[in-house]
Order: structure tokens, then C-alpha cells, then sequence
């Protein structure tokens, strides 16, 4: 069963790590020598090191829990890869989706009581209370929530996702965009104009209500139909492809995605029975916001990303999700477990009159971007987005450089020209993060911690390594059994 | 004395950087004492030992170091502070906006390999609770593994011992100090040419001791497999030293096997012997502070370094020099006739851990009792290892004197403090140091050492005594420190040279035997001397 060692057949090529000055014969040798900058993985902790350790994939090994991890693995790159999103309706209201929900609010990142909801979701919460007319004064509103009143969820485990605070109400209406692969579905709110007086920043005042009944009267019966004016709907994938082409990651920046979809639309809509008035309102609310495709973008990688989710073994993130308090990630072969960290704030530029200490810590589902290889990790792509880091167009595609180091391939679909078009990296493997201690990078918007005070700045935000670290332990006892 | 504390978070550096930055402080700032460990329980431990600890310390992770700077003068901390913190800075490497974080050197093993060309070995030597992890890692991807690492949990070692010897692959340690595989030196190792003698071994220093003397004598090494101190243990079982006899035995260039180790666990020494006797090759086996065993068929044994060396040269092309005796006993005639009836004790004060066994070894084998940090069977421990009392042999390399410090191969600190001490101590006949030369060592051992023999001797010669310094040199005319410069500056100070570990070691021998037997007639010697 053992195999006679084999040590001295090939030409010693020697990988050093640790103390320094322990391979300086090798190198005087003039052997192939190559140093890591090593650093203890993941927190630290060496129980964490040999637990990962066990995980490691074996080329000479089918056996060995690392080979069926990897295994497993290459099945969920398989679904991302060829997952095929499409937009393809709008439910009017949530209720239409889900009859059952009653009086639940779902919300971005893992699950989060009341008491312990940052300002700005609390304030949404609030928001959403008063547009569902559950409440009539914010008082009425918290009251209640404090009596009970209010399930909360996150959106993540009902299949959808929503930008920052995330919440979804029975009344709102939802993009619904369809994985034609595997025919799964995944919703998304639509994005409100009006900048800081929205509710996914925490406001709730009158006119913040006006807007959601607009996008509720509006926006959604417009959409639906010019939706279903186009044949078989909209493919996002090559759509999300193209803006990549022109200077998008489709996280924080979709200037080009939302104009490609104003293009889709506009012609859809002028062929359609909908009123003039009404399509110009529609389109006037489309073209005046450079974000408005976000929330379609955050449903197609959610769409993928679901069907990646359940793959027995698998080490990949599905899911990673703030709430403004933690970070949460969800991991294929770890059924639906969230693994959470706290939330850091993001690192970026303020506007003005603004600081970090006006900032709320990290939050929205829209880091589901960086979980199927878009946003941060397709930065080569956008190299506009790293002003607000303060970085030059190199650093876009340093951050692009380095999430290959966390991931287990590349998207053929979403290339990067800067990188040769190179595939954008994806598959975010808990156990590469934890190995190379380096933690995954997102592009965010930084909200006010005050509620309703809006977006303050925007920049990077890496996630928690306490995630990953725990979900490695997990899934070590999992693999194990 | 003022001490402050602080923690930098989530930056791993090894000890040898730590030490340096230290070092620097002190330089620059003059602050009496800097502490610079990882975040480590056992490092914890020590700065409770130390009383530097404090409560700001508690919850640093081992990936987080500690900074504790002390002085009498509390407003020297805060400089010595900035200055620390900007020198951990200035190591980080630069991020920014340049191509250069492309090619940044890769982080964790698989990085490497990617990078690597056709990556074959991993030289690990990250502390020890974490060594296992990395070395299992790097055997899962298909590399052979130098764990230099000591401290690694055995049931760690056993688990990686285990898979490798599935996938056919070599672990060399944990505690391995030195290798050579095919020619390229790993860890503290000498540059010796390749020849026909391979060799296998759990005694870093030993393995080298007897490259040297192979070297030196005109012939070379095939390969140099290391095994590690825990190997021959039977919970390890050997797996690693019946591997290298295994590589050994279809290695070609390898026409003569030479073992180097300390006795293994009796069903070790039973497989290991038995392979040995079937693998074709004339094998000679020293298992240094065994029992003398009888050789047998294609098995010799030894039971000295310099025996093991001869041996192997002997066997690899007959009509080597024989041991000259003769001079062991001048040096030791010439040495006594000056020492003063009181000095009739020997201190080695070894950097090599083979090299303190050895001694032990010759002495006990000459009936002289002597006491160790680190004793054999039939030798007494050392009740306090910072005071020598009697005949003691001190292996300086023991964790002991090692923690939150680098090897006294490599920092001689230590060692030319204990050296000064010795001088001071009338009862003292003859002091026995080791020089190590070779890759990771001292880079120039004896400009630091000569010095410190010089001052020694001096205050020994103060008080109206004579105070004899045996070294020996383990290196050889190639190693990046030469040889024989090396050697001459340390006989310029006065040292007296000889040829190996074992020459040293008899040499001692020789005098304490001398001083002993000899009580009442060098003590009227001596008195004479006194009166005139």
C-alpha cells in the first residue's frame, strides 16, 4: 500500500517558507527556488491550519476528502458557468411570489433581530411598515415591530436579493429573472430614484413613500410589459458581458448596463398599448439613474448562484450578504448555514462633508456581485471605480489579480480586456481564503449610520475572515463524517 | 524598571526578523530592553517567566506580535515604541500603484507551486504548531518535505508521516536541521562535494560533522536524508529512516551507507538494522550514546563521529589515514603541564546537540561523571542549566536557552556569555566549544568568537590561572565561512584546534584524566610554581 519513495528521480526545486536564511544554500545551489511570503492562516489559529489542511485536494488521492471536495467543486463551477439568467417578468407585489408571507420584511444580509438592526434598516423597516400601511406614525411603526408584529427573514433564504438595507415588503414589486439552465428563479426590488431620500438607505419621510407607490404604479406595470414585449425576455449574461466591455463592474458602477437595458427597453415600450405619459415617466426614471440595472445585475448573479448552492462536499460561497452589523456567507455544500463576521466600514472616498465616523458598517445583498465573479473581482474591468480608493487604473487590476488567489476559475462569459480578456475570476472557495489569508474584496456604497441620511461615500470593503474561518471548521466536521 | 506594551495585529514575522528589529531598536533608541514575540501561548509563558507580561497582552493572537520595551527611564518607551513600530513598516512590502503587486511572492503553498518550476520540496520551517498543516499541504500537491520546524504535536507528525509514505513521498523531520538531496544543501548544511557515500540520520549536526570529515578527506556525499529527532521514537516508528535507507539502496551514485543517529526505540533499531543488512550496500551505523554493538555481515558499527567518517571512507576507497593517537596525548601533556591543581573540570559548551551526546559519550565511556542540560543514560541532569557544577557538557540549542532567541549556530550571544562565566570559575581545567560553519550559520563565527577566547583567557590568566579553549571546526574549504581561515583565527586567539567533534571531545578526556590522576603531583607543581 505504500509506494517506494521517490525523492531523489527528480531535479530538486525546493518552495521555502518561514524562517529566513534556511534556504540560502539552495540558493547558492543555484536550484529553482521560490519563497513564500508566508503568514498563518486564516485568524491564526493553528487548529484552524491542520483542520484546512485536511481539506486539500490530492491529484494522486481520489479518496482523500480534499479530492471529493474539489470534485464537488468543479460540479458548481459547472452550474455558474453555465448558468444562463434571463429577465424575463415583473411580479406587480412580493405577494404574488410568495402568497404566504403576510406580514413578513425581508432583508439584506443573514438573519438580524430588531434590537439589533442597524439605523438605516431600522429606519427601513419603519418605511416599509408606513408604504404597507400596517402603521400610520413611526411610532405605531416600532411599536409593532417591538410587540412582535414584524417576521423578519433575510432576503437571501426566500431567493432574492436587495440592495443595502434590502428590504422587501409584500406590496413591492420585483424584477423576476429566470435561470434557464437549471429554471430556477431569483427577485430583485426595484431601485428607487432620488438618491439619500430612498428607502434602502433607512428614509421613510412622505416622499420617500410617494416614490415606492410610484415604482409600485408606475415603473412595474411598464417594465412588465416591456418585458413581455420582448421574445423569451432578456438575457442578462451577454448584456452584463458588454457593459464589462465598456468600463462597468456591474456592482458600483452600471452606466453602461443600465444604458444598454434603456436601449432594450425604450423600443419595447414605444411598441407597446402603455400610454406616452407613462413610458416617458419610465424611461425618464431609468435614464436618470446610472445604478438603475443593479438590481437586475444582483438578480442574475443570484439566480446563478442558487443553483450553484447544495452541492454536497462543495467549499464555494453562494452567498455574501451584510446586514450593516455582520457579514454573512453561505457555502454549496453546507446546506443553508450562514457563517457571520462583523461588519467593517468601507474604506473609500467621503463626500463632502462626510467621514468614516458618519459611516454605517458594511451592508446589502449586492455583494452576491463578488460571489459570482463581477463587482471587485471584474475591477480590470472598470478602472473609473478605483478613484474612490484613491487608486490608479494598476490597482483595478491588482484587485482582479488578487481574488484569483480565492478562487477556483474563470468566467469565459465575463472577460477582462485590460487582462488580455483573461476570464473575470469566480468561485470563491472558503478554503483558499482561509490559506492565503486573504479575505474577499467588494465594491460598495457607504450609507449614513443615521437612518435616511443616504449614501455618504463609496469604496472597498473586504469581507470578515471569521466566516471563512468557521465555515472551514464546519465543513472539516461535515467532510469528516 | 518602566516596561510598555503593545500589540501589532495580524502580521506573522519569523523569529530571526524579530530578533533583528530588536536589535536595531536597541541600536538606535538605546533602550535597555526590547521583546519583540508572535502571540503564541508558550510565547506567553515566557514573558510570564521574564515578568514582562501584562494584561494589554492577553489577547494577542499567534498571529499578532507582542512589543514589550522596558527601561529605567519610562520617557525612552514611546521612541523605542515608534521606532519598533516603523521598522515592522518598512519590512511590509510596498503596495500601491505599481505593476510590481503582479508578481508579489506567492502566500501559501499551492501559490507556490504554481509558480514554482516543477516544485519537488518544501523547506518548512514556520513555528511548530502550524508546521503539520503546511507540510500536509505540501505533500498533498506531490513535494517532499524538510520540516526543520520542532514542536509539532506527534500525532501531527505521525499523520503526515503516514500519508507520506502512501504517496511515496520523504518527510525529513520535524526538528530536522540539515539535508542534501542531490546536491543542493537544505537548512544548516555544508558545501561538500558529491561523492559515493550516502548518508541518513536523526543527528543534524552529526550528519554534518561527518560530511565535513568525508569532504576533508577527498571524498563526497551522495545524499544527506534527514529524519528528525522524533523519527526513531517507536511512535513514529522510523518511517522516515527505512525510507532513506530505501532511496539510498536504489540510488546509484550511492555505493557506501553511513547512519548517523542517536539509538532508536528497540523495534526501530531492529527494522532499521535488518534493512539494512539486506540492501546490498556495505552500511555503517552509528548510534551515538548506544550500546557498542558487535558489525556483522555488510553492517559496521561505530560509536564516534570521526569512526563513523573513517569507516565509510574506508569502505568507499580502502587505504585511508589511520587515527593518530599521539597527538590527543601531547596536546593533553602540554595543556596540563600549565593549569593550576584547582582546574580539573571540563565545560563544553556546545551549539551542536550531537556534539554535547558525543561528549558524553567519550567521557562516560573514560569514567568521568559528568552532568548535562541534556544527559545520555548514566549522566547526571544539570539542576540549574545556567550554572555549570563538576564535568558538564551544555547543548546550548536546547529550547531552554532557545525561546524567543535565534540558534547559538547562528547568534553567539549566549554562548560567549556562558564562555566568560566559565573563565571566572577556578575549578575549570579546559573548555570545549563547537564551531559550526556551512549555509544558515554564524556567517563569521570565529571574528566574534576569537575575541571573546582572547578575554576569556585573559581573565582567566588575571586571577594567575592558564584556561585551555579546545575547538573544533565543522566545515570545510568550500563552506561561505572558509575553513582554514576560520581555524587560524581562532588558534591566533589562542585556542587549541582540533580536527573533530570526537579529537575534542578525547582531548578533554585526556586532560581531565590527567588533572585527576594526577591531583597530587600537579598541586605540588603548582605550589612551586607559586612560591618562586
Amino acid at each position: 500500500m505504500n509506494a517506494a519513495p521517490s525523492a531523489l528521480q527528480n531535479k530538486t526545486s525546493v518552495i521555502s517558507l518561514g524562517a529566513s536564511g534556511l534556504d540560502r544554500g539552495v540558493e547558492s545551489s543555484g536550484a529553482p527556488l521560490v519563497r513564500l511570503q508566508w503568514q498563518p492562516v486564516g485568524d491564526g489559529s493553528s487548529e484552524v491550519a491542520w483542520s484546512l489542511a485536511q481539506l486539500v485536494g490530492d491529484a494522486g488521492d481520489a479518496d482523500c476528502l480534499g479530492s471529493r471536495i474539489d470534485r464537488a467543486n468543479a460540479e458548481v463551477l459547472e452550474r455558474i458557468l453555465t448558468a444562463q439568467p434571463v429577465w424575463v417578468d415583473v411580479a406587480a407585489h412580493a405577494s404574488e411570489v410568495w402568497p404566504d408571507m403576510g406580514r413578513t420584511l425581508l432583508h439584506a444580509g443573514p438573519p438580524i433581530a430588531w434590537s439589533d438592526m442597524c439605523g438605516p434598516m431600522k429606519g427601513a423597516v419603519v418605511g416599509a411598515i408606513l408604504y404597507e400601511k400596517w402603521a400610520t406614525t413611526q411610532q405605531e411603526a416600532e411599536q409593532l415591530v417591538a410587540a412582535g408584529g414584524i417576521r423578519f427573514a433575510p432576503c437571501h433564504e426566500f431567493g432574492a436579493v436587495g440592495p443595502m438595507t434590502g428590504i422587501i415588503s409584500p406590496s413591492m414589486p420585483l424584477f423576476v429573472v429566470l435561470n434557464q439552465t437549471t429554471g430556477n428563479r431569483a427577485y430583485a426590488p426595484m431601485m428607487e430614484s432620488g438618491g439619500a431620500k430612498t428607502l434602502r438607505f433607512g428614509a421613510f419621510a412622505p416622499e420617500v413613500i410617494e416614490g415606492l407607490k410610484l415604482i409600485e404604479n408606475v415603473l412595474a406595470p411598464c417594465l412588465k410589459a416591456a418585458v413581455a414585449g420582448i421574445d423569451g425576455g432578456l438575457p442578462l449574461k451577454p448584456l452584463m458581458s458588454q457593459s464589462l466591455h465598456m468600463g462597468d463592474d456591474v456592482h458600483n458602477r452600471n452606466t453602461a448596463a443600465t444604458l444598454l437595458l434603456y436601449r432594450a427597453v425604450t423600443e419595447s415600450l414605444l411598441k407597446s398599448s402603455i400610454s406616452r405619459d407613462l413610458v416617458h415617466e419610465t424611461l425618464r426614471t431609468i435614464g436618470a439613474d446610472d445604478m438603475f440595472f443593479l438590481s437586475l445585475s444582483m438578480a442574475a448573479c443570484k439566480a446563478t448562484m442558487d443553483a450553484a448552492h447544495g452541492v454536497p462536499f462543495s467549499s464555494i460561497v453562494t452567498a455574501m450578504a451584510r446586514n450593516g452589523v455582520n457579514v454573512g456567507i453561505r457555502v454549496s455544500g453546507l446546506n443553508g448555514q450562514w457563517f457571520v463576521g462583523p461588519a467593517d466600514i468601507p474604506v473609500g472616498l467621503f463626500l463632502p462633508g462626510f467621514s468614516e465616523a458618519d459611516a454605517n458598517p458594511d451592508i446589502g445583498d449586492s455583494a452576491i456581485t463578488e460571489t459570482a465573479g463581477l463587482g471587485a473581482f471584474a475591477m480590470a474591468a472598470a478602472p473609473a471605480m478605483v478613484q474612490f480608493v484613491g487608486g490608479t487604473p494598476q490597482d483595478a487590476l491588482r484587485y482582479s489579480r488578487e481574488m484569483a488567489h480565492v478562487t477556483i476559475g474563470r468566467n469565459p462569459g465575463f472577460t477582462l480586456p485590460m487582462l488580455d480578456f483573461i476570464g473575470a475570476p469566480v468561485g470563491i472557495d472558503i478554503r483558499k481564503v482561509v490559506d492565503e489569508s486573504m479575505r474577499p474584496v467588494i465594491n460598495t456604497a457607504t450609507a449614513h449610520k443615521e437612518p435616511g441620511m443616504g449614501i455618504i461615500g463609496a469604496g472597498v470593503v473586504q469581507a470578515p475572515m471569521k466566516c471563512f474561518v468557521d465555515a472551514v471548521g464546519a465543513l472539516a466536521t461535515v467532510a469528516a463524517r | 524598571m518602566a516596561i510598555q506594551s503593545s500589540i501589532r495585529a495580524n502580521l506573522y514575522k519569523d523569529s530571526v526578523s524579530l530578533m533583528r528589529i530588536s536589535q536595531v531598536t536597541v541600536a538606535r533608541t538605546g533602550v535597555q530592553r526590547v521583546t519583540l514575540l508572535m502571540g503564541t501561548r508558550s510565547n506567553k509563558e515566557f514573558l510570564q517567566q521574564a515578568g514582562l507580561m501584562s494584561p494589554a497582552l492577553e489577547s494577542a493572537k499567534p498571529g499578532d506580535i507582542m512589543i514589550v520595551v522596558a527601561d529605567d527611564a519610562p520617557e525612552k518607551l514611546a521612541a523605542a515604541e515608534r521606532e519598533i513600530h516603523s521598522l515592522i513598516a518598512g519590512e511590509e512590502p510596498k503596495g500601491g500603484s505599481t505593476e510590481s503587486a503582479a508578481e508579489a511572492p506567492p502566500r501559501s503553498i499551492s501559490g507556490g507551486v504554481a509558480m514554482a518550476d516543477h516544485a519537488d520540496l518544501a523547506l518548512i520551517s514556520v513555528p511548530g504548531p502550524y508546521a503539520a498543516a503546511e507540510a500536509l499541504k505540501a505533500l498533498r500537491q506531490g513535494l517532499n518535505v524538510l520540516l526543520f520546524s520542532d514542536n509539532v504535536p506527534i500525532e501531527q507528525e505521525q499523520a503526515i508521516k503516514r500519508v507520506a509514505a502512501q504517496k511515496g513521498l520523504l518527510v525529513m523531520g520535524p526538528d530536522c536541521g540539515t539535508a542534501i538531496i542531490n546536491g543542493v544543501p537544505l537548512g544548516f548544511a555544508n558545501v561538500v562535494r558529491r561523492g559515493a557515500i550516502g548518508l541518513v540520520g536523526a543527528s543534524g549536526t552529526g550528519l554534518q560533522e561527518v560530511m565535513c570529515q568525508i569532504h576533508r578527506h577527498g571524498q563526497g556525499i551522495s545524499q544527506a536524508i534527514g529524519t528528525g529527532s522524533h523519527d526513531v521514537s517507536s511512535e513514529v516508528g522510523g518511517i522516515t529512516m527505512l525510507q532513506g535507507l530505501e532511496l539510498l539502496a536504489a540510488d546509484a551514485q550511492t555505493k557506501v551507507v553511513a547512519i548517523v543517529s542517536k539509538p532508536p526505540a528497540p523495534d526501530v533499531q531492529k527494522r532499521a538494522i535488518e534493512r539494512a543488512s539486506a540492501i546490498g550496500k556495505p552500511v555503517v551505523i552509528c548510534f551515538l550514546g548506544g550500546e557498542p554493538a558487535a558489525s556483522a555481515g555488510n553492517v559496521h558499527r561505530t560509536s564516534s563521529l570521526e569512526e563513523t567518517a573513517r569507516q565509510a571512507l574506508a569502505l568507499a576507497a580502502p587505504g585511508q589515514p589511520e587515527r593518530n593517537e599521539g597527538t590527543i596525548e601531547q596536546l593533553a601533556t602540554r595543556v596540563c603541564a600549565s593549569l593550576a591543581p584547582s582546574q580539573r573540570y571540563l565545560r563544553g559548551l556546545y551549539s551542536g546537540g550531537t556534539f554535547c551526546s558525543e561528549a558524553q559519550t567519550i567521557w562516560r565511556a573514560a569514567g568521568i561523571r559528568a552532568r548535562s542540560n541534556a544527559p545520555l543514560a548514566g549522566v547526571d541532569r544539570l539542576a540549574d542549566v545556567e550554572q555549570s557544577h563538576g564535568h558538564t557538557a551544555i547543548d546550548l540549542g536546547s529550547d531552554e536557552f532557545t525561546v524567543g532567541r535565534p540558534h547559538p549556530m547562528i547568534d553567539y550571544g549566549v554562548r560567549i556569555e556562558r564562555l566568560l562565566k566559565e573563565a571566572d570559575d577556578p575549578t575549570v581545567a579546559c573548555i570545549v566549544l563547537d564551531v559550526v560553519l556551512g549555509y544558515a550559520s554564524h556567517p563569521n563565527p570565529a571574528e566574534i568568537l576569537a575575541p571573546a577566547i582572547r578575554r576569556a583567557k585573559a581573565a582567566a590568566r588575571a586571577q594567575g590561572r592558564e584556561l585551555p579553549v579546545v575547538c573544533f571546526v565543522c566545515g570545510t574549504d568550500s563552506d561561505p565561512q572558509p575553513y582554514e581561515t576560520q581555524k587560524a583565527m581562532l588558534a591566533d586567539a589562542g585556542a587549541e584546534i582540533v580536527g573533530s567533534s570526537t579529537g575534542a571531545a578525547r582531548s578533554a578526556q585526556a586532560i581531565a584524566s590527567r588533572m585527576a590522576v594526577d591531583d597530587n603531583a600537579t598541586g605540588r607543581r603548582a605550589m612551586q610554581g607559586g612560591e618562586r
